[in-house]
């Protein structure tokens, strides 16, 4: 075993398949799940004479994607043709972008747990800076179906023309957890300025990975292997590190990396060569004749930013400014938009000097019940408890009526739908907490008539005997009193 | 009737002096009887070309008020290249990748001449894919010089230009990517005319080299190619690079008197590699200009020798993308016995393409290549930015530009095939409008050695075909060259 320290090197390349209702270059529906080639007209399937027509809304798109990673958009673009043959490329070309992408630049910030390489960390999360090389809008190609046809190959070019835009980030990665963390924050940016639906079964987020490793202090990168087509982000990480583990062992074993395209055998939890360079295409790039160059005026670009929602940085600031939470905190609400409108929707039922009880609630309990119940905070899936339950639930958390136990009782009632808000499961339950200092003293009275000895050690400066105390202060009103009051009042009688 | 104008023609269908039908069937017949001399034609149908002519006859008889009825081209029969798609209508491009398919959908000039009323005779003869200035690369055979059948009628049109020479039909469509339309034209002693890039859409015209092909009429005079493009221009959304203008009407201008008309003629248009014939009918066209008020200025296109390097590097790269297409998979020629698909696909291409398609996919191929794009297709772009700023510098001293069309009468089969440079420089002359996207026309105006004919070429300023029709109109007012027609063929 060499003593070498690898550095792992990842740039990712996405394909966003965009929300338009049309083909890029094409009338045809983009619906998923038509029967075979009933979304391919004689644009898509190349008949003699047909001519490309760019869908505007796939611009839009770009240009959304351009201003929330603060990219620079072109104001001059150019599509070329990538040739090469294959039956589900109907033309022998595709268009798509090459010198003069429609995005440049820009990046996402990403939150990378620590951990997996130094022990201890616990979940303190990092943030770093992912920058991205480009995006670039392109047309989909159709799709072989080698299965059920009795030996020969089954197209269908419904795909054939969706319009794609293809994210290139620089490789600023340096482990699989980053790629899996920029993958997550990119697939959630893209949904929430509603470019993509970001569904990944459908096919409609997709990345390759570029994978290499250098020893640790080495300027240049090494040789890359492309994994290509990772269509979940679990099989990502093991992808890459699969991939990176078997670099190492090459290179360990004294054999050098060749530049190769490989793919992830989900099964058996391996990547595999699929071409190498040699095999490597020519693919004769040049400006496409057929279209004008994409002009995008500053004017268009600026309509399109009217039309932006609140993007996750600006949110995130706004977050820390005005509700007074730490970054970790702002970061992780506005991870998602579905995430970030539950708490401001129960922000303001709430009210906002609450903010960080409801961000802790959000962030606690109603993620973690989400998680425990295998559901998600996105786009589709209804959350079981309303935010403005779970304000009720907070107002009276914060009036003393309920503690925190209690609390969380409440909410898991709620939850399942058990009473109609957080008064009326209150009220059913009998869960009120005893705020009267009257009672409360009473009951302290007769535990610390009960407990001399532990009031002696306490006098004699164990701390631990006054944690005796309040536990059977509490134990005897049931969990009904207010914990601080409980303290606050046994310390006043013990040091009066 | 078959020397008519397309004027004449439409006064005698309103007046029901002639019946659409009546008219269709006399150049089917006139087909029937010539075209296995001269293989001008692909395909022809008399059941559809009939049922299109009996439609135009009852729309006629039901009302005048109808659009199309009203026009003035309703009823006429026309034969259209076969480039253009033509629903329901065999569309081979001249090769034999597509020698069985037959269009689903019409081409834009198709709709728009059967908006007009017009009706389909046929299609067109040509050289393969359009690549050609001879006709003899179409898989579908050569087609005759009605004027000398032992001699090319030009290419890649030279069906359209064989078939309107021998009157077996009174108009057509052509296309002319380096000189297709103007070049037949010349060769047949008939009035063409390539309208600047982008006023006739390209939706349904199998391409050839993207950005030079334009679609364009060939007929026997300026006034009848008036009445075409008035038809067939226009702004289309299917094709990105047809150019959103005003509708305009071509033959507005016709009757303009040319006095003051400034023709600029280039020096390098007239120097070595014209022939002394061609020269001679050229000079004396001039001359008539002059009488008619024009005056004539001496202009330069310093460039132009680079436009057929520089053509010959732009049509072939976008042509070798351009038919990547015919593959063998959805539709077309597939060679019947292969291996894998790799063996399928260079069987299939193999074996569909003619030597001159497969000449230019491998040059196309070559310039596009990883280390040769700057080289080769930057560098022709450049000097196609070069031969544009020509023009535009010329066009400054003059409102025309005049010269021949090619630098030599129509040529024997097989004189230039064994050096397919010899062939290329047939399109000296005209393959610079295609590289700026300027509009350019032929029209007859005399005729050189063996009696064969010679066309005088018509360059304007962009979108001013108006003027070159009106010039080529003025000159055909004063002159007959353009309403003689070959001997024996009547």
């Amino acid at each position: 075993m060499s003593a070498t320290k690898w550095e792992v090197v990842i740039g990712l390349e996405t394909h966003t398949q965009l929300k338009t209702q049309s083909k890029i270059f094409s009338g045809s529906s983009v619906a998923f799940g038509a029967p075979p080639n009933a979304q391919a007209n004689a644009v898509d399937i190349a008949l003699p004479g047909m001519l490309p027509v760019l869908n505007r809304e796939a611009v839009v798109c770009a240009i959304k994607l351009g201003l929330a990673v603060g990219g620079k958009i072109a104001p001059r673009s150019i599509f070329a043709r990538k040739n090469y043959f294959y039956p589900d490329l109907p033309k022998g070309y595709q268009i798509s972008q090459f010198e003069t992408p429609v995005v440049s630049g820009g990046g996402l910030s990403i939150k990378v747990s620590e951990g997996t390489h130094r022990a201890g960390a616990g979940n303190t999360a990092i943030e770093k800076f992912i920058n991205l090389t480009r995006a670039h809008l392109e047309e989909d190609a159709g799709k072989s179906l080698h299965e059920d046809f009795h030996g020969k190959t089954g197209i269908d070019l419904n795909r054939a023309g969706i319009p794609l835009l293809e994210i290139v980030s620089e490789p600023d990665m340096r482990s699989s957890n980053e790629a899996v963390a920029y993958a997550k924050a990119l697939h959630a940016l893209v949904q929430w300025i509603g470019i993509c639906d970001g569904n990944m079964q459908e096919g409609s987020f997709r990345c390759d990975a570029n994978v290499s490793v250098r020893p640790l202090g080495q300027k240049e990168f090494g040789t890359r292997r492309e994994i290509k087509n990772l269509n979940s982000f679990r099989f990502m990480q093991q992808a890459i590190d699969f991939e990176v583990q078997w670099q190492i062992n090459e290179i360990e074993e004294g054999r050098a990396i060749q530049q190769a395209t490989v793919l992830f055998n989900s099964d058996t939890g391996e990547t595999r060569a699929m071409r190498s360079k040699e095999d490597a295409h020519d693919y004769r790039y040049f400006p496409d004749p057929d279209l004008l160059p994409l002009e995008i005026t500053p004017a268009w670009i600026a309509k399109v930013k009217a039309s932006l929602p609140e993007l996750p940085g600006a949110m995130k600031a706004r977050f820390e400014s005005d509700y007074g939470l730490s970054a970790y905190d702002a970061a992780t609400l506005s991870a998602s938009r579905e995430m970030a409108d539950y708490f401001e929707e129960t922000l303001t039922a709430a009210g906002r000097e609450n903010a960080k009880l409801c961000a802790n609630w959000v962030m606690g309990e109603v993620a973690g019940r989400l998680n425990k119940d295998g559901m998600e905070m996105t786009a589709g899936h209804t959350v079981p408890l309303a935010p403005t339950l779970l304000a009720g639930i907070i107002r009276r958390i914060t009036d003393n009526t309920l503690s925190n136990k209690m609390a969380r009782e409440v909410f898991d009632a709620l939850w399942v739908g058990e009473g109609k808000d957080a008064d009326a499961v209150i009220a059913a339950r009998g869960l009120t907490q005893v705020t009267d200092s009257g009672a409360i003293e009473s009951v302290i009275d007769q535990v610390l008539a009960a407990n001399a000895k532990s009031v002696e050690e306490f006098r004699a400066g164990k701390d631990k005997a006054f944690n005796a105390l309040v536990g059977q202060v509490m134990k005897a009103t049931k969990g009904k009193a207010d914990p601080q009051q409980v303290n606050d009042l046994l310390r006043k009688k013990l040091e009066a | 009737m078959i020397n008519a104008s397309l004027k004449e023609l439409s006064a005698a269908l309103a007046q029901r002096k002639i019946s659409a039908v009546e008219l269709a069937t006399l150049f089917l017949n006139r087909i029937e009887r010539m075209n296995p001399t001269l293989n001008a034609f692909i395909t022809t149908d008399r059941d559809k070309t009939l049922a299109q002519a009996r439609c135009a006859d009852e729309m006629r008889k039901v009302g005048a008020d109808d659009a199309a009825a009203a026009s003035s081209l309703h009823g006429i029969p026309l034969a259209h290249k076969d480039i253009f798609c033509t629903q329901g209508w065999r569309t081979t491009c001249g090769s034999k990748m597509l020698a069985n398919f037959i269009s689903p959908y019409d081409a834009h000039v198709v709709e728009r001449f059967a908006a007009a009323g017009m009706v389909t005779l046929g299609k067109l003869n040509m050289d393969e894919f359009a690549m050609g200035s001879s006709n003899e690369t179409s898989f579908f055979g050569a087609v005759k010089n009605p004027w000398d059948v032992s001699r090319v009628p030009g290419g890649s049109s030279g069906g359209s230009a064989a078939a309107i020479a021998a009157r077996l039909a009174p108009a057509a469509t052509g296309t002319d990517t380096g000189g297709s339309i103007r070049q037949p034209a010349a060769l047949c002693g008939l009035t063409g005319l390539k309208p600047t890039y982008g006023v006739v859409s390209r939706y349904g015209m199998i391409a050839f080299a993207s950005s030079l092909d334009q679609a364009g009429p060939m007929a026997k005079s300026a006034e009848d190619c008036a009445l075409l493009l008035t038809a067939m221009a226009g702004f289309d959304t299917r094709d990105s690079t047809s150019l959103e203008r005003p509708a305009e009407d071509y033959s507005r201008d016709l009757n303009q008197p040319l006095t003051g008309l400034k023709i600029g003629l280039p020096k390098e248009f007239f120097g070595a590699g014209m022939d002394n014939d061609v020269r001679a009918v050229v000079e004396a066209a001039l001359d008539e200009y002059r009488k008619l008020g024009a005056t004539t200025v001496a202009v330069s296109l310093p460039n132009s020798e680079l436009s057929v390097p520089a053509y010959y590097v732009i049509a072939p790269a976008e042509a070798s993308s351009n038919l990547s297409r015919f593959d063998g998979v959805r539709y077309g020629y597939r060679a019947p016995d292969y291996g894998d698909l790799a063996d399928m696909y260079s069987k299939t291409r193999a074996q569909g393409f003619g030597a001159e398609v497969k000449r230019r996919i491998l040059i196309g191929t070559y310039v596009l290549s990883h280390g040769y794009y700057d080289a080769y297709y930057l560098q022709a772009q450049k000097i196609r930015r070069l031969i544009a700023a020509d023009f535009t510098e010329a066009f400054k001293q003059c409102d025309v530009i005049m010269g021949p069309t090619s630098p030599s009468v129509a040529f024997a089969f097989g004189a230039k095939n064994a050096d397919p440079v010899q062939m290329y420089l047939s399109d000296i002359y005209t393959i610079s409008t295609n590289l700026a996207g300027l509009p350019g026309m032929s029209l007859p105006c005399g005729f050189g050695n063996n009696n064969m004919p010679v066309g005088l070429q018509i360059i304007g300023r962009w979108f001013d075909e108006t003027k070159m029709l009106n010039a080529a109109h003025q000159y055909q007012q004063v002159t007959d060259w353009h309403s003689r027609m070959p001997e024996g063929l009547a």
